[in-house]
């Protein structure tokens, strides 16, 4: 069997901030069709390397490579049109426009790129009527509950039509029974894209990633499944140890 | 609120030209005469509105495109002898070349400094003109002749000066730029420069190259206000630097507040507001501008986003 080659790669990716290292010589490799979860105690720097791999901030050193191509240096609006989607940590849904033009704008993208064919219309209402927003269209985004404006976030994410999509803490502020449907939410997604998920959660990891990186001061302190994560001694230390005694 | 009702849309707008239209017949010639004036102003708002309402970038340079217009064409004609029709696409080309030039530095900025970079290059201009009197008039400006002022279309000729033939032109100018600025707002650009104004960061993130958005716009916005300059001078035959001074950059930016800024039709009554809230005030008082304040300060207070927006929230949300 050919090896499959990796849909993202870093290597020595580095970011710093003044004298402060968020990111320091991560190499890391995302395989196609996989979910991964990034985790780590907070200021472990996971927001700073999935910004780094969006291109909302430019790495110190380093380099990204997305599907072979190197990516390093290219705007982050660039990489949104390789397919490579982001949702936002902070909801930032477009509040003063309606739940249908939020989702309008992914769409037109992927329609001007030549990625998708057909009607903004037919395509927004499909997005809406996954995440179950669809009797909302005509609502302004801002007049949502939080829970809504997190699934739309999630929608406008997944009309880019992303191959790989990053979700940044998507569960905080979501109410229990939100998180189930949250979870059904992204397994149908890894069925057509890789998904690329920061979560605090840990029920929510590890019911959902078939990997886990996890994030330590800048670097990455260990790589694997949730059971090997879990079996981790320095992991424990480091994080988990805190909740799991 | 864009996709709802586009045909009650389409009928209020195109309801607005008939009333204009037949306003030309029923009112008293100076009201006739302010009317063609505000129509051709009005043009300026809206161009102004494409960017400040519906982009968000506040510029206080627009003086500059709309007197690019107004020397475009004013020169072309005074100078070079240029027929009507040939003037005004010089005055469009002139201010969609120089906002061309100007949005490319100036976008560098964004905020109070997009503000301070227009402005400084609209005072060049306006010193530039006062420079190259030779050619421009310099303050005193330039007076079109009504010789030079008449078209000729297969045959039949129209005189600028004449009051109908100059309402209607400036109501056509008015009509077409009423429903670009219509279907630009409608379409997938329009849709993109809200969410700029909104979350630029976020529309960056949803794959739009934002400057190269808002370049286009700025273009746009500097090439009807130049359509207005342009129809300004062969129309009403007078092409002087006061036009290129800082009040006409501020005047569109309160014509457009006035009206609702983000509206079609804001622009419109904006500038006929504050037309006749001036026009009657001075017929009472020397001390109109008072009055003109007062009136400003009461509507910042009660109506903050302007005439029409505050329709469009308390009783129209379709409105565009």
């Amino acid at each position: 069997m050919a090896a499959v080659m990796p849909l993202l790669t870093t290597k020595g990716l580095s970011r710093q901030f003044g004298g402060l290292r968020a990111v320091d010589g991560v190499d890391f490799a995302l395989m196609p069709g996989e979910i991964r979860a990034v985790i780590g105690p907070n200021g472990a720097g996971k927001t700073t390397f999935v910004s780094l791999l969006s291109g909302r901030i430019q790495p110190s050193s380093g380099m990204v490579v997305f599907d072979g191509a190197d990516i390093t240096t290219m705007p982050a609006y660039k990489r949104v049109r390789l397919g490579v989607a982001y949702t936002f940590q902070i909801t930032s849904v477009f509040a003063n426009l309606t739940v249908f033009d939020n989702v309008a704008l992914p769409v037109q993208r992927t329609l001007t790129d030549g990625r998708s064919k057909g009607q903004v219309r037919t395509s927004v209402m499909a997005a809406l009527e996954r995440t179950g927003l669809a009797d909302r269209a005509g609502t302004l985004a801002g007049q949502l509950s939080y829970g809504h404006q997190r699934l739309l976030e999630v929608a406008m994410g997944l009309a880019l039509k992303p191959r790989l999509l990053i979700l940044d803490e998507p569960t905080q502020g979501l109410a229990d029974s939100e998180i189930d449907n949250f979870i059904t939410l992204v397994r149908e997604i890894a069925r057509d894209a890789t998904v690329l998920l920061i979560e605090h959660n840990m029920p929510v990891v590890m019911q959902l990633a078939d990997r886990i990186t996890v994030f330590n001061a800048g670097k990455i302190l260990a790589d694997g499944t949730p059971e090997q994560i879990r079996a981790n001694r320095q992991v424990q230390d480091a994080y988990l140890g805190a909740t799991h005694g | 609120m864009r996709d709802a009702s586009p045909a009650k849309t389409y009928a209020l707008h195109i309801g607005v030209i008939v009333l204009l239209f037949a306003l030309n017949f029923v009112l008293p010639d100076y009201h006739q005469g302010l009317f063609a004036r505000i129509m051709a102003l009005a043009v300026f708002a809206m161009g102004y509105n494409l960017l400040f309402g519906y982009v968000g970038l506040l510029s206080l340079g627009h003086a500059m495109f709309f007197s690019a217009g107004l020397y475009g064409a004013g020169l072309t004609v005074y100078h070079l002898g240029w027929g009507v029709p040939e003037a005004f696409v010089a005055g469009v080309v002139c201010g969609a070349l120089l906002a061309l030039v100007i949005g490319l530095l100036a976008l560098r900025t964004s905020g109070v400094a997009f503000m301070i970079v227009t402005m400084m290059f609209a005072q060049a201009f306006y010193l530039l003109i006062l420079y190259f009197a030779a050619w421009t008039g310099g303050d005193q400006g330039l007076v079109i002749q009504q010789a030079l002022r008449v078209v000729s279309i297969g045959g039949a000729s129209f005189d600028l000066t004449d009051p109908t033939v100059r309402y209607m032109s400036a109501l056509a100018l008015f009509a077409i730029v009423l429903f670009v600025t219509l279907a630009v707002v409608r379409s997938r650009f329009g849709r993109v420069l809200v969410a700029i104004r909104e979350n630029e960061e976020r529309t960056k993130m949803l794959g739009y190259d934002t400057v190269a958005n808002k370049l286009a716009a700025v273009v746009a916005s500097g090439a009807i206000c130049a359509a207005s300059g342009a129809a300004y001078a062969l129309l009403f035959g007078y092409v002087g630097s006061n036009f290129a001074s800082i009040q006409y950059s501020i005047l569109p930016l309160l014509w457009v507040l006035l009206g609702g800024a983000a509206t079609t039709l804001g622009p419109l009554i904006g500038t006929l507001f504050m037309y006749y809230v001036t026009d009657i005030t001075s017929g009472f008082t020397s001390a109109y501008l008072l009055i003109v304040g007062v009136a400003l300060i009461l509507l910042v207070l009660f109506a903050p986003k302007g005439i029409m927006g505050s329709i469009r929230e308390r009783w129209l949300g379709w409105l565009p």
